[in-house]
């Protein structure tokens, strides 16, 4: 019922604000996104008090005849990423404040939608409707770069549709292949994620290879990994800022959600022969983007550089299958969330204030906006996993679990945590500290909606490194659980 | 069968309004079309449906049962949104009877085709709804592309109707039947007996078939027909003909040659191979919206054969019953928005620049026929590809599947143009594109229709 809420509200919010002229509209969207996390700490609430409770299941019959049914539930898994986008999406909206875009309803509204989408992602037990929703995000956020966009948005953002639809049409092929060997002992087919996954586990072992890298290749191409990677940082880039915060922050996450729920518990023969391949490409994705962001000079596209090196390790976490990895996948799968959104955040700042995001242009901002540094200083901590922040927890874990799979890989794999940590500190010796030139000394103050996103980012940054419990007591039940299905 | 003499009598109607010019029948006949196409479709649903009894007609020649109502009452259901969205074309043409006469006898025959038993009714069927359409195409008598199209039409027509002849006489010869059902009898009793010559007359309605539904290789006709034609008409070809081409094709194939799939299926399957490579590339370098339309109608046609192909009656027809709704739908969308698009902007992309701000609603309706025509959820056109992706998947063609991916990819490309074209590209003009209140009904009813199916596809899919 609560799930099923969760995913009501923002879509009767999305129709309700494309019908708000003007700029009541982003009002609204920020109270209906607000109103969303409220019912999301409720499930919360629920889910610690009773975690098998009704409330947090719904199902219901919607296509009979092919076995699909309206099926979504919040487990610890879910109810950690559910949080993340119903915690991300307020401020979202709230840093849109000081852009003024037009069509602002619209714009909105499709915020809106994307977040219903994304929620039905990580909350469906159904592989049908999992790829219903999977590709119902698209659809919102192709024409927020495309309406919103910055130049050549068409070529762009058409490239990154594209791309990503080619990946999901091979997991639909897959899907369906999965579906038609289900019901072996009932007769009765059915989507239904248990079915699925003993429909994928009776394969045989060359049959469960095409399934693994047909689904692989959609995952893969939405986080990005290597070498599918090159629609992203153009697509970055483009993107209105809300447009990019929502990709990076959140809709990324459905690429390793996915792989954690929907592939690697479906096909076990086929990470057996294939899973080194695939945890091959994520390390050399890792260091290949963080080279290339040590020489990016522009800051918005070394963000975006240094999100592929960070999903990277995520990636390779999950591959490694053990509980350090998942659980430290799943912890930085928040941190990274609410990290990039402050860095996308900082970007737009900076551009909005100089004019320009290249780093070799700006510095000195400190002298002027010492409050920024700060700021900015925090979250690139987090950023870089320095320990008390919260993507120390995660890549801990992460360079942990990854060191079971094996100490070489998580040599590699570990690189991205030192790199990560030059190319951040460059750049923020490059815009922040130095003597302040023509283009920073009128910096300025910040706006105030600008200025409660970044202490609302600050303040979840130190606060998940001191305390990370919430996030482990959540993660960790339904780790230990997928990972016991498996054995 | 009842819908069926509605329909024709409506033909005579049309004619007779011409000839007593004095009794003033011409201004009734628009709304008089309406009500009898209406009449049809409530006849044909309310005492025809699920009615076991006296489902055959004229010595089983012609059977109205559940299949043939299901794929009429679309037929009927479609001519009756073609005939609102039209009617500005009718107003603006001299012979306005004529051309209804023309239409609605095209229209008996897409209606004969979705019930034929016989194998003869089936060639009527295909002549009476092809020449009234070789007229339509090159009715705009001015226009030199239009009266080509109505030649190439006639010249290829005609050839496709010999073959579909030769090949009526070979199975004949070899069977020594007209009626499908005993056609088929005959096969599983003579299996391994059956003389060459009967593949051959197989072969030959194979590829007869596979013209008139404007499949590759034999499609080249279409981009030239669809094009010159008079865009309502070219909505007509590429929805009501191809809806009717469709259920003959699948009687054809799944009743009457369907336990001798192993003889057929590797052709039809390079012919689907052919077809969704050929149209969706040449689909992707068209400057030329209808031509657009044109080739990925070739495509559209590949996914319908993809499902005949797979020779499992339960799961086919459903399906293909599913892609055509689906697609006419979205086409009647797609065309009746080009139209008036097209009306002052010409037929090219660009003429499609800056509609969002030009007339919004419009600009969403389309978006949501392209969305469905390349085959996104939630609407139609993917549910569509999706049943007959599953149909599919139980077969050993699981490589055409991935062939069919992958040209999907592409066929997104195309379809794309446009809504970047729509809300991208800036207008040359501001000026509102103005569209007749009957007509923007139509659009954005069938607009939601398409939405509508998406969210909600087993009361479609169960129908059968």
């Amino acid at each position: 019922m609560l799930t099923g809420l969760l995913i009501v509200i923002p879509l009767i919010a999305a129709l309700l604000t494309f019908f708000i002229k003007g700029k009541a509209a982003r009002v609204a969207a920020l109270g209906f996104s607000i109103l969303e996390f409220a019912v999301s700490v409720f499930a919360w609430y629920q889910y610690k008090t009773e975690p098998l409770s009704k409330q947090l299941y719904l199902n219901c019959t919607w296509i009979e005849s092919i076995g699909a049914n309206f099926s979504v539930g919040l487990d610890g898994m879910s109810l950690l990423m559910v949080l993340l986008t119903t915690f991300l999406v307020p401020l979202i909206i709230l840093s849109s404040f000081k852009n003024e875009y037009d069509k602002p309803n619209s714009f909105y509204g499709l915020i809106l939608l994307m977040q219903m989408a994304l929620i039905g992602v990580f909350t469906t037990n159904d592989g049908f409707l999992f790829y219903i929703f999977w590709e119902l995000a698209l659809i919102p956020i192709y024409f927020i770069c495309l309406v919103w966009g910055g130049e050549n948005r068409a070529r762009i953002t058409f490239k990154f549709f594209i791309y990503t639809l080619f990946g999901s049409l091979f997991m639909l092929v897959a899907l369906v292949f999965l579906y038609q060997h289900t019901g072996m002992y009932t007769g009765i087919k059915s989507w239904a994620i248990n079915d699925l996954y003993q429909a994928g586990r009776s394969l045989n072992a060359s049959q469960q290879g095409y399934v693994f890298w047909a689904v692989f290749l959609a995952f893969a191409i939405k986080m990005p990994i290597f070498p599918f990677h090159t629609w992203q940082p153009d697509t970055y880039v483009n993107a209105p800022t809300q447009g990019t915060m929502l990709l990076s922050g959140i809709m990324l996450k459905m690429g390793t959600f996915g792989m954690i729920k929907w592939l690697l518990p479906v096909v076990p023969l086929g990470v057996a022969n294939w899973g080194s391949w695939a945890m091959l490409l994520s390390v050399i994705g890792i260091i290949y983007a963080s080279c290339i962001a040590i020489v990016q000079t522009d800051f918005k596209r070394l963000i975006a550089y240094s999100s592929i090196a960070h999903v990277g390790l995520i990636a390779a976490g999950i591959l490694a299958w053990n509980q350090q990895g998942i659980q430290g996948a799943l912890i930085q799968m928040v941190s990274h969330g609410i990290n990039v959104v402050g860095l996308f955040l900082v970007a737009d700042i900076l551009f909005r204030h100089t004019g320009t995001r290249e780093i070799s242009k700006l510095g000195g901002i400190r002298n002027v906006n010492p409050w920024f540094a700060v700021l900015f200083l925090i979250i690139l901590l987090g950023s870089v996993a320095l320990p008390l922040t919260n993507g120390f927890v995660g890549e801990f874990l992460l360079i942990t679990g990854v060191y079971g799979y094996g100490a070489w890989t998580a040599a590699f794999a570990g690189l991205t945590v030192i790199l990560g940590a030059v190319y951040m500190l460059r750049s923020y010796q490059g815009i922040m500290l130095g003597e302040s030139n023509s283009v920073t000394a009128g910096f300025g103050t910040l706006a105030p909606s600008d200025k409660a996103v970044l202490i609302i980012v600050c303040a979840a940054i130190i606060a998940f490194g001191v305390y990370p419990q919430p996030l482990t007591d959540l993660a960790e039940p339904a780790v230990k659980n997928i990972l016991s299905s498996t054995k | 069968m009842k819908g069926l003499f509605i329909i024709s009598g409506l033909g005579i109607f049309a004619m007779l309004a011409e000839i007593f010019k004095g009794l003033g029948l011409k201004k009734i006949l628009y709304p008089v079309v309406l009500l009898g196409i209406i009449a049809a479709f409530v006849v044909n649903i309310n005492y025809e449906w699920n009615n076991t009894m006296s489902i055959s007609w004229f010595d089983n020649m012609i059977v109205f049962d559940n299949f043939a109502l299901a794929f009429s009452g679309i037929i009927l259901a479609l001519a009756f949104f073609w005939f609102i969205f039209a009617n500005d074309y009718f107003e603006n043409t001299t012979n306005v009877t004529d051309h209804f006469a023309l239409v609605l006898f095209a229209l008996t025959g897409a209606l004969m085709l979705t019930a034929y038993r016989n194998m003869t009714t089936l060639f009527l069927g295909i002549e009476i709804m092809s020449i009234p359409l070789y007229v339509l195409a090159a009715s705009k008598k001015n226009d030199v592309s239009s009266n080509e199209a109505g030649f190439k039409y006639l010249i290829l027509g005609s050839f496709a109707t010999g073959f579909l002849l030769f090949g009526i006489a070979l199975v004949y010869g070899a069977t020594g039947s007209f009626d499908i059902m005993t056609i088929r009898t005959k096969i599983s009793l003579m299996e391994g007996s059956m003389p060459m010559f009967f593949n051959v007359g197989v072969m030959m309605m194979l590829v007869a078939m596979c013209f008139k539904v404007a499949a590759a290789p034999f499609h080249f006709w279409t981009p030239d027909v669809y094009q010159g034609s008079p865009t309502v008409i070219t909505a007509f070809m590429s929805t009501i003909v191809k809806t009717a081409a469709f259920a003959a094709f699948v009687r054809l194939f799944l009743v009457g040659f369907g336990n001798i799939n192993e003889r057929w299926e590797m052709v039809m399957a390079v012919i689907v191979a052919l077809s969704l490579i050929i149209s969706n590339i040449t689909a992707a370098s068209q400057g030329n919206v209808k031509r657009m339309l044109a080739y990925s109608s070739i495509s559209h046609a590949a996914f319908m054969l993809m499902g005949i192909l797979a020779v499992k009656p339960g799961m086919s027809i459903p399906s293909v019953l599913f892609y055509t709704l689906a697609y006419s739908i979205g086409s009647i969308t797609a065309f009746s928005v080009l139209y008036n698009v097209s009306k002052k902007g010409g037929e090219g992309f660009d003429a499609f620049n800056g509609l969002s701000k030009r007339n919004p609603l419009v600009a969403i309706c389309m978006t949501i026929a392209m969305l469905s025509l390349a085959g996104i959820p939630v609407t139609a056109g993917f549910f569509a590809k999706y049943f007959i992706f599953t149909t599919i998947m139980t077969t050993s063609f699981k490589w055409l599947l991935v062939l069919a991916v992958l040209t999907s990819a592409v066929g997104v490309y195309y379809y794309f143009k446009v809504i970047i074209a729509m809300y991208f590209k800036p207008a040359e003009t501001t000026e509102k594109v103005e569209i007749e209140l009957p007509v923007l009904l139509v659009i954005v009813i069938t607009a939601l229709l398409t939405l509508a199916i998406g969210f909600m596809p087993n009361y479609v899919i169960d129908m059968l």
